[in-house]
């Protein structure tokens, strides 16, 4: 027998509705849990839609206060929220939207030392980096190639936007493409750079979208695959990258056997 | 009298569209292919959408009986698509 209340037979309608969704589907998607490392430009809206979607169980990474600057992008805080840690306003946001959300918060940096420990606490299924630095993103590679968990990657400056999917002895990881760090400096931060605030909502959105349908098991994943999108040309272009066999952390022969913090700053290294 | 011959029922009357058509969806769910569902439901927009629903997704409508009541009972056949 179905488990869904009559509320969430109304709330989840229009997904019981998809063929490819159904109750069953939707009891799944109740049942998973996803983790959301930066709930900023695109952890908020993935976070948003994974909540109203009913991913029954959301864990938030965020070591940041809600800037005022961020509220132009960043639509899971509000404006009384400046000054509060991120996953605060983020978790009040969620309980207000669906009840049936469980929230797991982190208010710290992902580190070396804590990544895997975030990952194990609620045994995760599936993990967003929505952070905005490559120290991050190299380490959120390396962690769920580590742990063997799916994650999507994204990264979004100015007007543009790209996101992949990485899932284990699915194909390449973070590093298969992007082999080490870009030198410091090199690439901008969008503090420095700046952004269109619904690029975030463009790229997350799509991350989401990922999760879903890989909680789901539907469709195809861009798992081999690096999708880029200009919005000043309106161009998605979708990339076929190849898995690196000599990968350092997902190859045939790993020189990358533990994880290590690595030194470039942060686009919103700040002190407090 | 086909609702006795069906493998489960249920009764919709007390909701509206989607819902009717997502509370037979559901109960198809925990069905298997071949098997059947009575659904009592209402005139009007139930009527006219909950078969042709059941239909798009790959079931087959077996029977729609008006009841005294102006209400109806249907009987569906799991198809194997859904």
């Amino acid at each position: 027998m179905s488990s869904l209340t009559n509320e969430q037979l109304e709330r989840y309608s229009r997904h019981i509705i998809l063929q490819q969704v159904g109750g069953k589907g939707q009891e799944k998607l109740l049942g998973s849990k996803v983790l959301v490392i930066g709930t900023g430009g695109l952890g908020a809206p993935a976070t948003m839609y994974l909540a109203a979607a009913g991913v029954g169980t959301l864990g938030l990474v965020d070591y940041d206060v809600v800037d005022l600057s961020n509220l132009q992008r960043q639509i899971i805080h509000q404006t009384p929220d400046v000054g509060r840690p991120k996953v605060d306003s983020g978790r009040e946001t969620i309980a207000a939207m669906n009840p049936d959300v469980e929230v797991h918060t982190y208010n710290e940096r992902v580190t070396a030392a804590n990544i895997r420990d975030i990952i194990r606490d609620q045994d995760y299924d599936f993990i967003i980096d929505g952070t905005d630095n490559f120290p991050a993103k190299f380490l959120i590679n390396d962690a769920c190639v580590l742990e063997q968990k799916p994650f999507v990657h994204a990264g979004i400056i100015r007007f543009e936007g790209q996101l992949m999917t990485y899932v284990p002895g699915a194909g390449p990881c973070y590093r298969c493409v992007f082999q080490t760090m870009p030198p410091k400096d090199a690439v901008p931060t969008c503090r420095q750079a700046g952004i269109l605030g619904v690029m975030g909502g463009i790229i997350g959105t799509l991350q989401a979208t990922e999760a879903l349908k890989y909680l789901l098991g539907i469709g195809e994943l861009l798992t081999g695959y690096l999708l880029t999108y200009d919005a000043l040309t309106m161009k998605f272009r979708k990339v076929k990258i190849p898995r690196n066999p000599h990968c350092a952390i997902c190859g045939e022969q790993p020189t990358i056997t533990e994880l290590i913090d690595y030194e470039q700053p942060a686009c919103d290294l700040r002190k407090h | 009298m086909s609702e006795t011959k069906a493998d489960a029922a249920i009764d919709i009357t007390d909701v509206v569209c989607p819902i009717t058509f997502v509370k037979v969806k559901v109960a198809l769910e925990d069905l298997a292919d071949g098997q059947t569902l009575a659904v009592h439901l209402n005139d009007g927009e139930p009527i006219e959408n909950v078969p042709r629903s059941l239909k798009d997704e790959g079931h087959k409508v077996l029977s729609v009986d008006r009841q005294a009541d102006g209400s109806y009972t249907l009987v569906v056949e799991k198809g194997g698509r859904a």
